[in-house]
């Protein structure tokens, strides 16, 4: 996998994002860190998707520069960055045809070893690889679109609340999935609504409430924030 | 009588069976006797003027310009009916204008060029009609499914987006799949042509009292002519359309209308 060269993985510096009459990140100024989980709390609406999606770049600010790896992303060509920043979704999106055909749309010469391979780096059965997409679990299913964003090779994986449609088995693999992503130096941001959840997975929360930065830090840092919402938005007990 | 003028009286008769579409209408309690008799007298003063119009024009002494100034109007009159047909979709009017031009010149300079018809105005016109009239339906179909599929598969396209693919890579799927259901049925009607029906043209040439075999090689030029500008009507429209819903960045654009609300 590819790292990254400068000290944070994502610069933010006075963000708006949003239709420009109703912006939804109102002026966003954070440094998100290239290790371990950052997970993106708050509750619904403080513009934990929209972030992630300006990462990928499937959606432009307003105003505000968001710099990766030391360059500001509107320098990058789009598809080059998309393939070192994954992403994937809460609905997995399914391509026509077999989980193998779907794995190609990333890398089209990819062979059998391969593929084999990267459901195997996924939990998956290699047994899988003729199987109709849309026949897939729902677990089984995001994996596999974990699998497909790996084969790009990125250098970070972007989850927009990988897990929100899974039940809690499914859920926990995933989220064992991503930590051992994480672990092979691909870091992961990931947005999640479950405090639980982000107990067990998070190294770092960044906490947004109403499109601005209200809190950021580790998990023991954050149980000792002053500010109660923030407490309970990342279930401290 | 000559066999090409059915006259005045002939037309009046020929008015009975619109008495039978009326009659039942009346009989079943469908309530469409104003719309028939409506459709009907407009049918009749429409093309009563486009007849008497044509005539100015199809004259051997008339120069040729007139011609392609109704292929014109003509061409700007579908524009303006697939862009209220359609007019959610982005740049609908410049981009089906572009697309019947487009469509016009390759096939009636395939027809021209290789001299299948002299270049005049009795055969500009009708030629020209065949293209812009038989494009019209695939071209609004063709359109609303792919802002449709913008927004109904927007998950579909962001995730390949996502991996890297280039937007026309991203839409290409959708792209394919509303080319081919604006193409499907032209092609079933091309296959069922003879067998299932008569086409218009043909029937209209042997009444007219023309030789069947003449009528069918105008028939079948008729019908090529129809399936490739359809064909390339549909294809302008449709990368065009393509390349309105994303922006230079390879990112899908929202617009009111299309089914997606902002995530």
């Amino acid at each position: 996998m590819r790292g990254v060269t400068g000290p944070a993985l994502f610069e933010l510096r006075e963000v708006v994002a949003g239709p420009a009459d109703a912006p939804i990140l109102r002026g966003l100024t954070v440094d998100i860190p290239c290790r371990g989980i950052t997970a993106l709390a708050g509750p619904s609406g403080a513009g934990k998707s929209t972030l992630l999606r300006l990462l990928n770049r499937l959606d432009d600010p307003v105003s505000g520069v968001i710099m990766w790896d030391g360059r500001p992303i509107a320098e990058w060509d789009p598809r080059a960055l998309r393939r070192r920043v994954a992403m994937v979704f809460q609905r997995p999106p399914l391509f026509d045809g077999t989980v193998f055909d779907n794995l190609r749309v990333a890398c089209p010469d990819l062979v059998s070893p391969g593929a084999e391979a990267i459901l195997a780096r996924v939990g998956l059965s290699p047994t899988l690889l003729d199987r109709t997409a849309t026949d897939l679990s729902g677990g089984e299913a995001q994996r596999m679109s974990i699998a497909r964003a790996l084969l790009t090779e990125p250098s970070v994986l972007l989850a927009d609340e990988p897990t929100a449609s899974l039940d809690g088995a499914s859920r926990i693999t995933i989220e064992q999935l991503a930590r051992s992503i994480a672990d092979d130096g691909v870091p992961v941001v990931w947005v999640s609504h479950d405090t639980e959840q982000l107990r067990r997975i998070a190294d770092h929360v960044l906490v947004l409430i109403d499109g601005d930065v209200a809190a950021f830090g580790t998990l023991s840092e954050l149980d000792r924030h002053p500010d109660p919402l923030v407490r309970d938005l990342v279930g401290t007990r | 009588m000559d066999r090409t003028d059915i006259g005045l009286l002939g037309l009046a008769a020929s008015g009975i069976l619109v008495g039978v579409a009326l009659a039942i209408s009346i009989w079943r309690r469908l309530g469409l006797e104003r719309s028939l008799l409506w459709a009907c007298l407009r049918a009749l003063v429409q093309l009563l003027l486009v007849g008497s119009a044509l005539r100015l024009i199809v004259d051997e002494d008339d120069p040729l310009v007139w011609s392609f100034v109704w292929l014109v109007v003509m061409i700007a009159f579908a524009g303006y009916t697939t862009w209220r047909r359609a007019r959610d979709v982005p740049a609908v009017l410049p981009l089906s204008l572009l697309a019947y031009a487009a469509s016009a010149a390759v096939t009636l300079g395939v027809l021209f060029g290789f001299h299948v018809y002299e270049l005049e105005g009795r055969t500009i016109v009708p030629l020209a009609g065949m293209v812009v009239g038989n494009s019209l339906s695939a071209t609004v179909l063709v359109s609303r499914r792919l802002f449709a599929a913008a927004g109904d598969h927007r998950n579909e396209i962001e995730g390949r987006l996502a991996l890297g693919l280039s937007a026309a890579e991203a839409f290409r799927p959708d792209l394919r799949e509303s080319l081919r259901t604006a193409l499907v049925p032209q092609i079933e009607s091309t296959k069922a042509v003879g067998i299932v029906f008569l086409p218009g043209a043909m029937v209209g040439l042997i009444l007219a009292g023309v030789d069947p075999a003449d009528a069918v090689r105008v028939q079948v030029s008729v019908m090529y002519l129809v399936l490739g500008s359809v064909a390339t009507t549909t294809a302008v429209m449709s990368l065009g359309i393509a390349r309105q819903l994303f922006t230079g960045a390879q990112q899908l654009r929202r617009f009111p209308g299309s089914g997606d609300g902002p995530g």
